[in-house]
Parts: C-alpha cells; sequence; structure tokens
C-alpha cells in the first residue's frame, strides 16, 4: 500500500494512503475531539468539532472524512480551530439543558468534557430550546431527547451492526430527532433493547435505568467477568459500587464481542442480587425445608451417598452437572463421581 | 466450533441451519450481518420465517425434521453439476464413492416432496454454497436436537467436505453452542462416556494415568446419559442423585416421566443459586455462589478459555460450587485439598492434553482457544488445517429417516420448540431479571396467520396445546413467522411448562431428544 507524508502539529509523519487525518493523529497520540466519529460506522461529519486547519486549505476542513494527501501540512489546536470548536459547542449547549448536577453521566460525558476543555460555561446564543417529554416506556433505560446532540451514533449501530432498524432521524432543521417510527415509544418499535445506543451516546440522551441515581463514574469499580448466558462467551464489565452490582458494560477489547452485546448480557445481570437467593444449606426435616449448618449439610450427603454404594453399588448414584458452571466446577463433579466409582454423569448439552 | 466466530466476518458465503442466531446468539448474528454488508451470500435453512431471512440471498423453509433429505439434497447438484472440490476430496477423505451413491437418489424434485423446499430454491442454494470462495456453516439445536440429530450434523460435515469448505479459514462446520460453558462442560468430561479432552473411558493407557494423578480406582464401564438416568431411577438401578445448576423437570422432555423419576429417588442432592422445580424435590440443597461471586473459567463456543472475576461477595453461606465439592470430596475420603480455583484449574491443564498450555496467568492477559497443548503454543483458531483428526475426513452415506411422530388426524399439527431473545433456557435467571421479565412475562405460542383464521383465533387468545404426552395452555400469537401446519413455543415459562408435550425418544448414538418435532393439537378456550 502506498504511503502518504503529511505534517501534523508540526511531526512528520507517514500514513497509509486513504487514512482519514483524524486516524492519522490518533495514531500519534494526537486528542482531536469528535462527537459524531466511532470506528466501526462510517464517518459522518455532522458534529464538527472535529475540525482541523490545513495550510493552504480556504476553511478547516472535518478530520474525520477528510483522507490524508502527500505533503498536507496540519493544525489541530490553531487559534482558529479552537475558535470553530468554541462555537460549535456554545452552538450545541444553546439547546442542550445544563443539568450537569444530576445528569447520569456527568464525568462520562464528551459534551461536558469538551467544554471543560475549551471553557465553555454557558452559551453565546439564545433561541428556542426543546421540551419533548423522556420515552421511559421500557423497563431498560430512559431516551431523553432533549440531551440529543444527533450525533447519530445509535442510529448507526442499530441500523449497521444489530440490524433492528429502531430508530432514525425524523422532521427537518431544529425539529430534527432520533425516534422509532411515527414517534411511537420505543417499548413499540422493532428494537431488541441491546443496549449499544445507550453505551455508546455520547452524552446524557441514553441512561440505563439500572444505574439510576446508583453511582457516579468515578465510584465505579468495573469487574470482567463472561456473560452467563448463551455460549458466544461475551465479556462483560459489572459496575460494582460499595459491593453491589448497579450497571453492566460491554468489554470493547474482547476478540468475542469488542464492544457489542445482546440484551439479556446488557441487562439481565440483575438476578445475580435477587432476593430468592439460597444462602444458607437446607435439609429436608419431616417435609420441610430446615436450614442448617454446612457441616451437617454435607456429613449427611456424604454418608448417604457412602451407603448407597455400600447397600447397591457406586453405579446406583449419578450426577447430573451443568453447563452453567465453570470449568473447576465441571472438572471436580466428574472427578467425585469418577472417584466414587461410577461414570454416571452427564448435563444438559443436549438440551 | 470448527473456527472462529471473528472468521465469520470474512465469509463469501455463509449457510445457517437451524438456528435462530439473531435470538439466541445475538452477537454472532451482528457477524452474520456484517459479513452479508462486506458482500457475503447468506442462505438461511429453516423452517421459520427467522430474522435472518430479511437479508438472505435464498431462503430453505424446510419441514421440520426433514434435514438429512435437504442436505443430501445439496449435495446431489453439487455433484450433479460438477462443483465438487474433486483435489479437496481425494486427497483428504474417504469413502467419497459410497456417500455420492447414497446421494444420487435425492434429486431437487424427490427432495422439494420430502421437505417442502421448491426445486429452483434448493439449486441456487447448492450452487451458491459450493462457488468459489469460503464458505461456513453455522447450526444450532434446530439441527440436533431430532433422533437424526447426528445424522444431521453428518451431513453437513459431507457437505463441507464434498467443497472443500472446511480447514480454511472462514469455513467450517460450526455448532453454535447454547449455554456458555457447555463446550467446556463437555470438555472436562461432565459427559458419562469420556473424561477430559474426550479420552474414552476404558481407554487403559488413560484411566492408568488418571488412577495415578487422582490416586483411585476408576471404572471403566461407561455411564448413563442425562436421559436415560430418570428411567434408570424409575427402573430401581439408580437410587442417588446429584443434580448441580440444572433444572432438568422444565428443560429435560416429557416432564411428568422426570417429575415420577424425582419422586422416586431415594436421595436427591441439589446444588444451585436458586430453588427451582427440581430442588422442591431435594432432600439437601447446597447454596452455590453464581459466576460473578467467583473465579472460573469457561470455555465458548469457539473452544475459547475466557476467565472470569469475582465482582461481589456471595450471598450469606453461599460457596463455589468447586469449595462444595472439594469439601464433600474430603468427607467421602479423597485425598482433596484445593485452596483455589486457580489450583483446580492448574490439574485440569495437568490432565487434559488440549488444555495443556493454559494457566490462570496466561488467561489473565490473554484468552486462548484450546487446542493449546504447552505454554509456548499460542492456541488453535481453526481446526482440520491439513489434516482431520482420524486422518481423513471420512464421507458418511446417509440416508433421510421421518421424524419419530408425525401430524396425524388427532395431533395435526407440528410443535417445533426453542428460545426467544428476551429469555433463558428455564426462566431460573432471565425471569428473575426485573427488565427482561417484565418485557416478555408470558409466553405465546406462534400459529400461522392461516391456521389462526381457521381455528377462529385472535392475538392473545388462550389456547390449549395436546400432545400424546400432556397438554398446557397460553396465549396464541399468529404471525407469518411460523408456516402453516407448525406452531412454535419457548420452555422459558414454567407456567406453560411446553416440556410436558415433547418427545422424549431420542438420537440413537448421541441421546439428543427429539424437542425440535412432535404431533401436538391446539384448541381456542372460551375467554
Amino acid at each position: 500500500m502506498s504511503k502518504v507524508n503529511l505534517t501534523i502539529n508540526g511531526q512528520k509523519i507517514s500514513v497509509p494512503a486513504g487514512t482519514t487525518i483524524l486516524e492519522a493523529a490518533r495514531q500519534q497520540g494526537i486528542d482531536i475531539p469528535t462527537l459524531c466519529y466511532d470506528p466501526e460506522l462510517p464517518p459522518n461529519g455532522a458534529c464538527r468539532i472535529c475540525v482541523v486547519e490545513v495550510e493552504k486549505a480556504k476553511n478547516l476542513v472535518a478530520s474525520c472524512v477528510t483522507p490524508v494527501i502527500e505533503g498536507m501540512v496540519v493544525y489541530t489546536e490553531s487559534e482558529r480551530v479552537v475558535s470553530a470548536r468554541k462555537n460549535v459547542l456554545s452552538l450545541m449547549i444553546a439547546n442542550h439543558p445544563l443539568e450537569c448536577i444530576t445528569c447520569e453521566r456527568t464525568g462520562n460525558c464528551k459534551l461536558q468534557d469538551y467544554c471543560y476543555r475549551y471553557g465553555i460555561s454557558e452559551s453565546e446564543f439564545v433561541g428556542e430550546v426543546k421540551k419533548l417529554a423522556p420515552d421511559d416506556t421500557n423497563p431498560f433505560f430512559i431516551r431523553d431527547m432533549n440531551k440529543c446532540i444527533l450525533c447519530g451514533i445509535c442510529v448507526g449501530k442499530c441500523q449497521e451492526i444489530v440490524g433492528a432498524g429502531a430508530i432514525d432521524f425524523i422532521n427537518r432543521g431544529f425539529d430534527t430527532i432520533v425516534a422509532p417510527p411515527y414517534r411511537d415509544p420505543i417499548e413499540n418499535s422493532s428494537c431488541v433493547f441491546c443496549g449499544m445506543c445507550v453505551d455508546s451516546c455520547p452524552v446524557g440522551a441514553l441512561i440505563p435505568k439500572a444505574g439510576l441515581g446508583q453511582g457516579r463514574p468515578w465510584e465505579i469499580e468495573k469487574i470482567k467477568t463472561i456473560c452467563p448466558y448463551c455460549g458466544t462467551g461475551c465479556s462483560v464489565y459489572l459496575h460494582v459500587k460499595n459491593g453491589k452490582i448497579i450497571d453492566a458494560s460491554p468489554d470493547p477489547d474482547s476478540p468475542v464481542n469488542r464492544g457489542h452485546l445482546c440484551t439479556k448480557g446488557r441487562f439481565g445481570w440483575d438476578y445475580i442480587q435477587s432476593e430468592d437467593r439460597l444462602t444458607k444449606p437446607l435439609l429436608k426435616k419431616e417435609g420441610v425445608f430446615v436450614e442448617v449448618e454446612w457441616d451437617e449439610a454435607l456429613d449427611f450427603v456424604a454418608e448417604k451417598l457412602s451407603t448407597i454404594k455400600e447397600n447397591y453399588s457406586a453405579d446406583a448414584i449419578a450426577a447430573l452437572s451443568s453447563a452453567k458452571a465453570s470449568n473447576e466446577d465441571n472438572y471436580l463433579i466428574q472427578k467425585m463421581m469418577r472417584s466414587i466409582g461410577t461414570n454416571n454423569i452427564d448435563h444438559c448439552a443436549r438440551l | 466450533m470448527t473456527n472462529s466466530i471473528e472468521e465469520i466476518t470474512g465469509c463469501d458465503t455463509i449457510l445457517v441451519i437451524g438456528s435462530n442466531t439473531t435470538e439466541t446468539h445475538p452477537v454472532i448474528s451482528y457477524r452474520i450481518r456484517q459479513a452479508v454488508a462486506n458482500g457475503a451470500a447468506l442462505i438461511v435453512a429453516d423452517p421459520r420465517n427467522i430474522d435472518l431471512v430479511k437479508i438472505a440471498t435464498v431462503h430453505l423453509p424446510l419441514r421440520p425434521g426433514t434435514d438429512v433429505a435437504l442436505i443430501n439434497g445439496l449435495a446431489n447438484v453439487i455433484i450433479s453439476n460438477g462443483l465438487m472440490d474433486s483435489s479437496f476430496i481425494s486427497d483428504r477423505t474417504e469413502n467419497y464413492e459410497k456417500f455420492k451413491q447414497t446421494v444420487e437418489k435425492y434429486s431437487p424434485e424427490y427432495v422439494a416432496k420430502i421437505t417442502g423446499v421448491k426445486v429452483e430454491d434448493l439449486i441456487e442454494a447448492a450452487k451458491i454454497y459450493a462457488r468459489e470462495g469460503k464458505a461456513s456453516i453455522l447450526y444450532t439445536m434446530g439441527i440436533t436436537q431430532h433422533t437424526t440429530g447426528t445424522d444431521n450434523v453428518l451431513s453437513l460435515a459431507n457437505l463441507a467436505m464434498l467443497t472443500g469448505n472446511i480447514g480454511r479459514p472462514s469455513t467450517g462446520v460450526n455448532p453454535l453452542r447454547g449455554q456458555n460453558n457447555v463446550q467446556g462442560a463437555c470438555d472436562m468430561g461432565a459427559l458419562p462416556n469420556v473424561y477430559t479432552a474426550y479420552q474414552q473411558v476404558g481407554d487403559k493407557k488413560v484411566m492408568d494415568q488418571l488412577s495415578t494423578t487422582w490416586q483411585v480406582k476408576l471404572s471403566n464401564k461407561p455411564g448413563l446419559q442425562a436421559t436415560d438416568m430418570f428411567q434408570a431411577v424409575l427402573d430401581g438401578s439408580i437410587k442417588g442423585m446429584y443434580i448441580m445448576g440444572e433444572n432438568p423437570i422444565l428443560s429435560d422432555p416429557n416432564s411428568s416421566h422426570v417429575i415420577k423419576a424425582l419422586e422416586k429417588l431415594d436421595f436427591l442432592v441439589a446444588q444451585d443459586i436458586f430453588m427451582n422445580e427440581t430442588s422442591a424435590y431435594a432432600d439437601v440443597i447446597l447454596p452455590a455462589a453464581a459466576y460473578a461471586e467467583r473465579y472460573g473459567t469457561y470455555t465458548n463456543t469457539e473452544r475459547r478459555v475466557q476467565l472470569s472475576y469475582p465482582a461481589v461477595k456471595a450471598p450469606g453461606e453461599a460457596r463455589p460450587d468447586w469449595q462444595i465439592i472439594t469439601e464433600l470430596g474430603k468427607k467421602l475420603g479423597f485425598p482433596w485439598n484445593y485452596k483455589s480455583a486457580e489450583e483446580v484449574f492448574a490439574e485440569i491443564a495437568a490432565v487434559t492434553p488440549s488444555y495443556g498450555g493454559l494457566s490462570y496467568k496466561r488467561l489473565q492477559s490473554n484468552s486462548l482457544q484450546w487446542p493449546c497443548p504447552s505454554p509456548e503454543h499460542e492456541g488453535t483458531c481453526y481446526l482440520h488445517k491439513d489434516i482431520f483428526a482420524r486422518g481423513k475426513g471420512l464421507f458418511s452415506a446417509v440416508e433421510y429417516k421421518k421424524p419419530a411422530e408425525e401430524p396425524d388426524e388427532t395431533y395435526p399439527f407440528i410443535l417445533t420448540t426453542g428460545r426467544h431473545l428476551f429469555h433463558y433456557h428455564t426462566g431460573t435467571m432471565s425471569r428473575r431479571s426485573k427488565g427482561l421479565s417484565r418485557h416478555r412475562p408470558e409466553e405465546f405460542v406462534q400459529v400461522s396467520p392461516q391456521d389462526g383464521i381457521a381455528l377462529g383465533l385472535q392475538d392473545e387468545d388462550m389456547i390449549e396445546i395436546t400432545s400424546r404426552r400432556g397438554q398446557v395452555q397460553a396465549k396464541v400469537r399468529l404471525t407469518d413467522k411460523v408456516a402453516p401446519g407448525t406452531v412454535f413455543m419457548t420452555f422459558h415459562y414454567r407456567e406453560t411448562a411446553t416440556n410436558l408435550l415433547t418427545n422424549d425418544v431420542h438420537d440413537p448414538v448421541a441421546g439428543i431428544p427429539e424437542l425440535k418435532v412432535c404431533a401436538v393439537n391446539i384448541r381456542k378456550l372460551a375467554r
């Protein structure tokens, strides 16, 4: 592949032809802000926050859609660039509720981060603001289109990755919003509630219900687990605060799911914290389950299994292991049965 | 899977057969979608008008249980058009002639009669699958849960070998496995006829080695399969059972039979995270920790071993399964002393050749796909490169056999069962998830609009579904997802225990029950 030489902020670099300015800069560790850019979607140049100055070019260019050319000289934080970005941010927050104090995305919001970076605390522009009722008809997330900045990433994920096609841009100009057909509640659309729109939203327009009011991003520890549902083996971060799981998110670096999940992986983890969990060994005494200590329960099991083996044979005992349990658990239960002297061990692989 | 999930995106052709991937393996369906966006052709063979049909090049809506006929038909078209990979056949396979003779009679016209698939669609699908490039087969329980499950899989292997679509990236015969660690449970030897890594019970060398490592005497008599265990209880030969993390009353076919067996047991231990329908019959219930409360490794459908970390503490006195079994093992007098899941895994690596190179230390930085026989080995993305496990690939001459039960006057519909997107298996987990259960709180039997009109049914009407084994009631949903004459139900809801209806006949080799085909009748109930 042919290489193209260019200069970014005084650094000379060489990248494959066809690379965009944004990609070239990121490879060099130069941080150009983006709101509508997502590496797995076609760039759409919508938000204009990624503009850069190119020598000899009349206008600033959107770096996410502009391919590099030989000899290009690029400035990513020049005075003109910074002034343009400030304008873009100012326009955005003119019609964006600045409820950062209570907004769930505070601390994990790109709009907030860039306003901080460029020192924008309020808008220079005064005009109409959206007043739309949030859609919270479904049990998984809230859609508050007042906070939407129309970056289109959610639309792209839904169409291109998932194929659900539940949402798109509707109306024009100031009235443009992202919505299901006929502005129906999302609950009545073709949405499959994978939550990928929620996790890729750069602002607070899409908020999972599970974690509402439960914690700020900096208070949360993210722990890597493997999804307990189907055999795909997606890697999921569980978000934990004070010993409690409050939300989950896909692992972007997993070679299996690379940032994608389905509804069960994204929203189906809360059964772990169900009130119904068994917490104590139970022994049936005169037809009723009674709580006992571990030792009593295991002594009883060991004695019963030994008696059956003595009175009949090891083959009078059988075990069903579990396709839900880990390798370690499955290994040990088959080793136990074989140590008892029988191969009567199976699990639900066939079901 | 012979190949890897990510390889799907590089396929030129994908044959999805008996898999409603969008609902059962959603993330894998994203890869199929990406492949199609990249220009791949998609063939969907499924009795139902599943979501993937929307992006398919060809849909083959076969009658449930006619898979062998369909696949032999595809092979017939490929051979009669000279589209097979002759050098692959001669270099890497055997028994081709016998196979060729068998599929000769499966002409498109003959197959169309059996399967209900149009002649022209069958021919088009065969030509697409056999064209130049990389073709992959993806399947799920729609292929395996039949009395001919083994035959169905052998037929798919024939198809892949016939066209040389195995042993290369983005090809292969790829079962998408249904549970997070069903691959691992099999790899670990939680099966009656094999130890870890499929080493045979009865193989003297293997048994000698394991006896030494485990310091016990081993039985060389293969054990009973799950589906036969309950019969053995009723026959009186099994007296005690230990059930860890399963709910056979809802998951196994012909539930009434399972219940009778559980009632008859002298002794039942249930080890689980919840009480379920099955543990109600137990003498002892042991509380287990959930995946998010402990270390553990899980092996996914592409043979990838992944380490999962503890996020929170287990509730009350619940303990990890490995720890409970270790304690019990000690009380049974075994010389066990595992202090951590990591220690157990180290022993697994020592006795499991395909896991030999794996350790917690390695898995902390990277997941790895088996076979990974040594610490330097980087794992295996796809199997059967250059050589098959048995040497030459063996073509199997497989004839079509009818399902055990066919529709008749009393039971005129075919019931086929499966999962939907929002719930999972018997619902023990997903129905305790607040969001999932609120979104899909109850079963809807899928019935075709044509049958619905004939029976005077409207959406949400209560119907009764009856088979030779039992009856259940549920609401109906009229949808063209199912063909006339077929109804579809899930087994997620205890209120609608679909497995009261299903047939417990099973495949003679694999022991898998025929959950995808049984004959039922449906009738509208008064509102």
